[in-house]
């Protein structure tokens, strides 16, 4: 017991930290870097009260997915070096004792609600699907996914598709000047424009390519 | 204090949740830090349903926070696809360069 709160201590601060440094750094590339370490120590506190499969599909999709793909639009838009202007500029400051007033009331109304749940904690009735602790995690999950929830698991599959769809559309250009093959052209041609017969003299040649 | 219970996982999940927040709202730089301030939130919503599923002894919360995984990456990369091709066509992603739409 002693040693789990002690790893939860630990997880819990470094992932407060870094989610701390990810708003407040003034580099963009060592905000990604911050993403990164938050979503490992949170996948480490996963892993750590039993939730084996989300954490290794967290580090997998967030980390090795995510957190890549921003680092590499970051380092391609070339917003790495501009500087933080908190409290700078006067006309966009205004703002920010609101921001400040807003974000206050959500983590009181938060912690209240936390604060209810501790005080009653039948509140909420138990689900029929129980995990049970002869079977692994991963092997539990599975066995509800592909039962219960097919249906939604196919649409979220769907969602991935047009996204992947909506992305490519989004960032293809069409560039000047650039040879491609055109599969409509090729299949299309006749032989009347491929080849030509010629009538070749003796000891003159022909000139073909002209 | 040494027993950690539910209570101490959902304050780290309210406590992330803000600072995604605060980090929506006091934003002065570019649009990719609000876009991994909204990766926060949802980190802290997958920390929330996380530990109510292994507190209750019950097994949908994680299978609703594979979806909400996988509502997440396609949503960074759709954001991203349109912060690259506004890149593209307006040469700056600043928060206070952004008012196209004079909002």
């Amino acid at each position: 017991m002693i040693a789990h709160s002690i790893f939860f201590y630990f997880f819990s601060i470094v992932a407060i930290i870094s989610a701390i440094m990810v708003t407040a750094s003034k580099n963009t590339v060592h905000s990604v870097f911050f993403l990164i370490l938050d979503f490992i120590s949170i996948s480490c506190l996963f892993i750590m009260i039993g939730a084996e499969f989300l954490g290794m599909i967290m580090l997998i999709v967030y980390v090795g997915a995510v957190a890549v793909l921003f680092l590499f639009v970051v380092m391609m838009l070339n917003v790495a070096q501009q500087k933080n202007q908190w409290f700078l500029s006067k006309s966009s400051s205004r703002h920010i004792p609101i921001g400040l007033i807003i974000s206050a009331i959500i983590f009181f109304e938060l912690i209240i609600v936390v604060g209810g749940w501790k005080y009653k904690p039948d509140l909420v009735s138990l689900s029929s699907i129980g995990s049970t602790n002869e079977i692994s995690n991963t092997h539990s999950l599975g066995q509800v996914l592909y039962t219960e929830y097919i249906h939604i698991f196919q649409i979220s599959g769907m969602i991935l598709l047009i996204a992947m769809i909506g992305a490519i559309v989004l960032t293809y250009r069409q560039r000047e000047g650039v040879k491609t093959q055109s599969y409509v052209k090729q299949i299309s041609r006749e032989r009347s424009e491929g080849v030509e017969v010629l009538e070749v003299q003796s000891n003159k040649g022909v000139k073909i390519d002209d | 204090m040494i027993d950690i219970g539910l209570g101490h996982y959902l304050t780290l999940g309210a406590v992330i949740f803000t600072i995604g927040i605060i980090g929506i709202f006091l934003n002065r730089k570019n649009i990719i830090v609000i876009l991994m301030s909204i990766e926060l939130i949802l980190l802290s919503v997958n920390i929330n349903l996380v530990s109510f599923s292994i507190f209750l002894n019950d097994l949908s919360g994680q299978v609703f926070t594979l979806f909400i995984l996988t509502v997440a990456a396609a949503e960074a990369a759709i954001g991203l696809a349109i912060i690259v091709v506004y890149y593209r066509n307006s040469g700056t992603i600043r928060v206070e360069d952004i008012d196209k739409l004079k909002g």
